[in-house]
């Protein structure tokens, strides 16, 4: 089999997932457009190589849905041979459409493809396109569902972190997103979204808030507190008995932001790359998703990358760097307490609690960052993850070329 | 129209008048035959061109109609359908027989015709379902007694004449679900301010003001008929119903743990039913109707919480050929909890009682128990100020055993303490005529014993109240050796005109109820000493549908008193209890650390002001070394299992040695009395029907040979398994249906 390698990655800054955030005036067709559009300007690239590009996309409804990835495409102004695919699994969307690009690329489907994702969270609400799994009670009650809070709360109380933990986690997320943003960590793919009359309208992160302290993030309240005790720390009791109370400690400061954004990668064999005279950055060394239990739903991580790592070989150690999407402050935690994992190699660059969680783009955003840091930093080799919505988890290892 | 069970009239604007009333009854029901009858009105209704319009009423002053004949479906009526043909073809004719009444109130509302209920009284379950296949509705407000409600998720069974379809889509889900989920019942303004009724009227004018209606109306349709129709509070697939299906799932899951498919059932039905049209909402709602009676859980309870429940409170186990014991004068002799408790009882069904203690100042004490009661019922307008003067007038506190002469029945509730009671009965019967019923009320000494000291052990018996006893709604009789038939008759006669459900078991120690309850929170300690996180041990005992976790219960029978039991047992044995693991940690939690139970805000919990439980002691971990900290659910099988059916080979004990003699006394008694897991139906439907007789002597032999031998089966299990038998088979009712097992 052919192998997968990454020649460039992009991302928008994420703005503020409200009505007040700076991007909520440009539409999810635009953010995509524009990170597609500089893909194809930054390596003056001929689309009509090109084979597929795939796009993650949680709420795939309004004016992200039907298959915003081709519409993309041709607002790109991509050949019209260049094909797209919107694809949704959950919060790694992103990381599993890179995947699929590499998948594509590795079996001969595909010479190059581009993955990634775009989600508007201010223009289309998280949640907004319904599904059976919280509604239909004939799955929910069978399979114990629970809102994602619920299960990051019920991993701090199984697995002991407290309040304190969780915020403390927070903070030094903000802090190294702060100091990276101010070292230019992530100038290499942040691309300025221009606005209708192509004037930059965000350049940067919009949520990170480097000043962040213990004692601002103990003035806010739990944010699940109130739904667990009105029913749902029962319904996840009865998968996990052993739970006297769930401590809910989580909160708006130590989960990942609503934002708006898109990201892309450009994935090819090597022979593609070269007649196309672009340089290879790193080789996709392997790729996994899993399922795992789903009321706790977010400890999907570190069983996933237990299950790529032991595919290839490989053991936690071998791993340099590790990104793993902040959802929840627990859900970082977890996985570094599961595979040992020293904090000085988990989120370097800080995550989506300080810089937020455009949920289809992430995984794009996230293997980018990583591929900067590893470039940076001068490490060789980089996982990155993502929890996932009823109970998977998706990881994917590059290393440098 | 050939009708028995309606009359119908049509007057001179052509406006018929179908008045339910079926004969013989003092309630409608909906039986097979009213189903019919309704079904040839929808018919003449739409074909004859002289009629335009139908008022339903109906003739009974009880109400308008009860809801389905419950005897007919626990009788294995339609739910089970056809017993031959290929299984596809026999649920095929569950559903047809299920659909029927769907299709007929279907008919009634698309006759082309204005239909308007004219609602005199109450319509619970399929009688309010008739009446909102209506297009009209108008109730009496001048009827306290008229309930609309919709009351068969309570005895495991769903709405099936379209409750589930067009309550949701005349008030909403959310607003719904109360009705549907818990049985719950509305008043008439209730169902005006829901919407559920259109007007209110006095009973007299009900009918003239249907029929105004109607004349007003000729076209009526329902909203749903309408092709511009939104489901209230949006549709299971919007953004707002969304949200009511999420957290009424989650609500659900919250109070039944899953354990009742009644429930989910009907969620389900609303749930894909609001999605599509009402016809195919019908459709739907029926064929999980069939499916939610064919579950074991549906078929045990109806037949016990419906059927059996019905049966014990018409005396069904009481000896024949003695007359009906006439009450005039009761004596309750001790003040305290329980006496105080049950001379209330007495004086609310009007008997005249004295309430005997040893200083005056108890006895007082004891009346005023009730006169609490009465005050805040007085309070909440549950009860006249008149009506709660003439109870509280009722009751004698006295320290006189003299008052004793004239009474017909005596209950004796002084501390369990055979000296005491002895010495008491002695006083007692110095006065107590010789035909009387000589009662004690105990919850585990033997009564053979404690009849020594009376002179009439004849008429000597054991009458086991619980606690709170207003509350409480078994009363365990207890028959010694010489305890004859007639004291048994009269004493079965004093608790069914007390209003509680009598269950008569014969004489050992424990009786039946505390002896089986007592297994319970023994096996949760036993959990516990193994090492089992006490967390996983309280919520299997409530996900398995006890009312509290057996440690909790240790807590509120008090842990002090298993160590004393405990330890007067081992004696008898010959042993040390501390030998024992769960007389070891016993010990310890009550002298090394102090904890004797709720009563002390301390025991396995800790507990609030209020006594409710805070959390659960950590520091039991420096006694027990907690090995199995987490849950997965094959664990959480096998722990529900053993608090189950730890219960449950102690019920065939009892059978086995006589104790208890009929399935519906088990089954009522451990639903009533501790709270046995009430989907199931009772201990003996859940062996039974939950899991079957040769499988369950399987696994208790499996658990007993992992666990132990008080698992081990005894040779009546054994036997029944042998024979193909059931607790019902054996120990049933003779002339009781089967309740389509």
């Amino acid at each position: 089999m052919a192998e997968a390698y990454i020649y460039d990655a992009v991302r928008t800054p994420r703005g503020k997932g409200k009505s007040s955030g700076s991007l909520h005036e440009i539409t999810s067709l635009q953010l995509a457009t524009q990170a597609l559009r500089a893909i194809k300007e930054r390596n003056n690239l001929d689309t009509s190589k090109v084979d597929d590009v795939i796009l993650g996309c949680v709420t795939p409804i309004g004016e992200q849905g039907s298959d915003i990835a081709r519409i993309a495409v041709l607002n790109a102004d991509y050949s019209e041979t260049t094909a797209g695919v919107q694809v949704d699994r959950f919060c790694a969307s992103g990381l599993e459409a890179c995947n699929i690009a590499a998948a594509k690329v590795m079996t001969g489907e595909a010479d190059m493809a581009i993955g990634g994702g775009v989600e508007a969270m201010s223009r289309v609400p998280m949640g907004s396109n319904g599904g059976a799994w919280a509604t239909n009670p004939e799955i929910a009650m069978k399979s114990y569902f629970a809102p994602q809070g619920i299960g990051a709360d019920l991993i701090a109380t199984k697995y002991g972190f407290s309040r304190d933990d969780v915020d403390a986690f927070a903070v030094e997320s903000q802090k190294r997103a702060a100091k990276a943003w101010k070292e230019g960590r992530f100038a290499k793919s942040v691309i300025p979204v221009k606005d209708q009359l192509g004037v930059t309208i965000l350049a940067h992160d919009e949520t990170v808030r480097g000043d962040t302290t213990m004692q601002t993030l103990a003035a806010l309240n739990a944010s699940f507190e109130q739904m667990g005790t009105m029913a749902f720390d029962d319904v996840v009791k009865q998968r996990y008995p052993e739970i006297e109370k769930i401590n809910h400690v989580h909160h708006a400061g130590n989960s990942s932001g609503i934002v708006d954004g898109a990201s892309a990668v450009l994935i090819g064999t090597k022979e593609m790359g070269e007649a196309l005279g672009l340089k290879a950055r790193a080789r996709i060394k392997g790729f996994a998703s899993i399922g795992s239990e789903p009321s706790i739903m977010l400890t999907g991580p570190s069983l996933v990358t237990e299950k790529l790592l032991k595919k290839l070989g490989m053991t936690p150690e071998d791993i340099d760097l590790y990104e793993l999407n902040e959802a929840f402050a627990s859900v970082v935690l977890r996985m570094m307490q599961a595979l040992n994992i020293p904090h000085e190699k988990m989120n370097v660059n800080g995550g989506a609690i300080a810089m937020g969680h455009p949920l289809g783009a992430t995984g794009g955003m996230i293997l980018g960052t990583m591929l900067d840091e590893l470039e940076r930093s001068d490490k060789e080799t980089g996982l990155i993850t993502l929890c996932v919505g009823a109970g998977m988890g998706t990881a994917t290892v590059i290393e440098r070329v | 129209m050939n009708l028995e069970t309606f009359k119908f009239d049509i007057d001179a604007d052509g406006i018929a008048t179908a008045t339910f009333d079926v004969p013989g009854r003092s309630m409608n029901t909906l039986t097979a035959k009213a189903v019919a009858d309704l079904g040839a009105i929808a018919d003449e209704v739409g074909a004859n061109a002289a009629i335009k319009g139908l008022v339903i009423t109906s003739g009974k002053s009880s109400g308008f109609c009860a809801g389905a004949d419950l005897g007919e479906l626990g009788g294995g009526g339609f739910g089970g359908g056809s017993r031959s043909g290929s299984a596809e073809e026999q649920l095929k004719a569950a559903f047809d027989g299920a659909f029927a009444l769907n299709k007929i109130l279907r008919n009634l509302e698309t006759c082309k015709k204005p239909v308007a209920a004219a609602i005199n009284g109450l319509a619970l379950g399929g009688g309010l379902e008739v009446v909102l296949a209506c297009h009209y509705r108008i109730a009496a407000n001048d009827n306290p007694k008229l309930q609309l409600g919709l009351p068969e998720a309570k005895v495991g069974l769903m709405p099936g004449g379209g409750g589930t379809q067009r309550l949701p889509r005349l008030i909403g889900a959310q607003a719904a679900a109360p009705f549907l989920l818990q049985g719950e019942s509305m008043t008439a303004e209730q169902a005006k301010s829901l919407g559920v009724v259109s007007e209110l009227a006095p009973t007299a004018e009900l009918v003239a003001k249907a029929k105004a209606w109607l004349k007003a109306n000729p076209t009526a349709k329902a909203p749903w008929d309408d092709a511009r129709f939104k489901i209230p509070g949006g549709a299971p697939n919007s953004q707002q119903g969304g949200t009511v299906f999420t957290f009424g799932a989650a609500m659900l899951a919250k109070q039944t743990w899953g354990n009742y498919p009644a429930q989910k059932h009907i969620l389900s039905a609303v749930y894909e039913g609001l999605s599509v049209p009402i016809d195919a909402g019908l459709r739907i709602e029926s064929r999980y109707f069939v499916k939610t009676l064919m579950t074991p859980e549906a078929k045990g309870m109806i037949r016990s919480l419906f059927l059996s429940m019905q049966e014990l409170g018409k005396g069904a186990s009481r000896p024949q050929g003695y007359p009906a014991f006439e009450i005039k004068k009761a004596v309750v002799v001790g003040a305290g909890l329980m006496g105080a408790g049950i001379a209330y009882v007495q004086a609310k069904a009007g008997i005249p009682t004295v309430l005997l203690d040893v200083s005056q100042e108890s006895a007082d004490k004891g009346k005023a128990y009730s006169q609490r009661i009465v005050d805040k019922d007085v309070s909440r307008g549950k009860l006249s100020k008149e009506k709660g003067d003439a109870l509280i007038a009722l009751i004698t506190p006295s320290t006189d055993y003299s008052l004793v002469k004239g009474a017909d029945i005596v209950v004796e509730a002084v501390f369990e303490n055979v000296e005491l009671k002895a010495k008491v009965t002695a006083q007692i019967e110095e006065h107590l005529g010789e035909t009387a019923v000589m009662g004690t009320n105990t919850s585990t000494l033997p009564i053979t014993g404690l009849a020594k000291a009376s002179k009439r052990p004849a008429n000597f018996i054991g009458i086991h109240f619980f606690s709170p006893v207003e509350r409480m709604g078994l009363v365990e009789i207890i028959r010694g050796k010489e305890t004859s038939e007639e004291t048994l008759a009269k004493t079965m006669d004093y608790v069914l005109k007390i209003r509680k459900t009598p269950v008569a078991v014969n004489d050992h120690r424990g009786f039946y109820t505390s002896r089986v309850f007592g297994t319970y929170p023994e096996e949760g300690m036993t959990m516990l000493s193994e090492g089992i996180a006490p967390a996983i041990i309280e919520n299997i005992g409530r996900m398995a549908g006890m009312p509290m976790g057996p440690l909790e219960v240790s807590d509120s029978v008090g842990i002090d008193t298993m160590l004393k039991i405990g330890r007067e047992s081992a004696k008898v044995a010959g042993k040390s209890y501390e030998q024992n693991p769960v007389g070891d940690l016993v010990a310890w939690v009550v002298e090394a650390q102090g904890r004797v139970g709720r009563k002390a805000g301390k025991g396995f919990y800790d507990y609030d002001d209020k006594g409710k439980p805070s959390r659960l002691y950590p520091d039991i971990a420096k006694k027990i070394d907690i090995k199995i900290k987490e849950c997965p659910p094959a664990l959480k099988a096998e722990l529900t299992k053993r608090l189950l059916f730890r219960q449950c080979v102690e019920v065939a004990r009892c059978f086995e040695e006589g104790v208890i003699t009929d399935a519906r006394d088990a089954d009522i008694g451990s639903i009533l009395a501790w709270g046995f897991a009430p989907y199931s139906g009772g201990v003996c439907s859940f062996m039974d029907m939950k899991i079957g007789i040769k499988t369950f002597v399987e696994e208790c032999d499996r658990l007993a040979e992992t666990y132990g031998e008080r698992f081990r089966p005894n040779a009546l299990l054994r036997d029944m398994a042998a024979r193909g038998q059931t607790f019902y088979g054996r120990f049933g009712p003779k002339d009781q249906k089967p309740a389509a097992a």
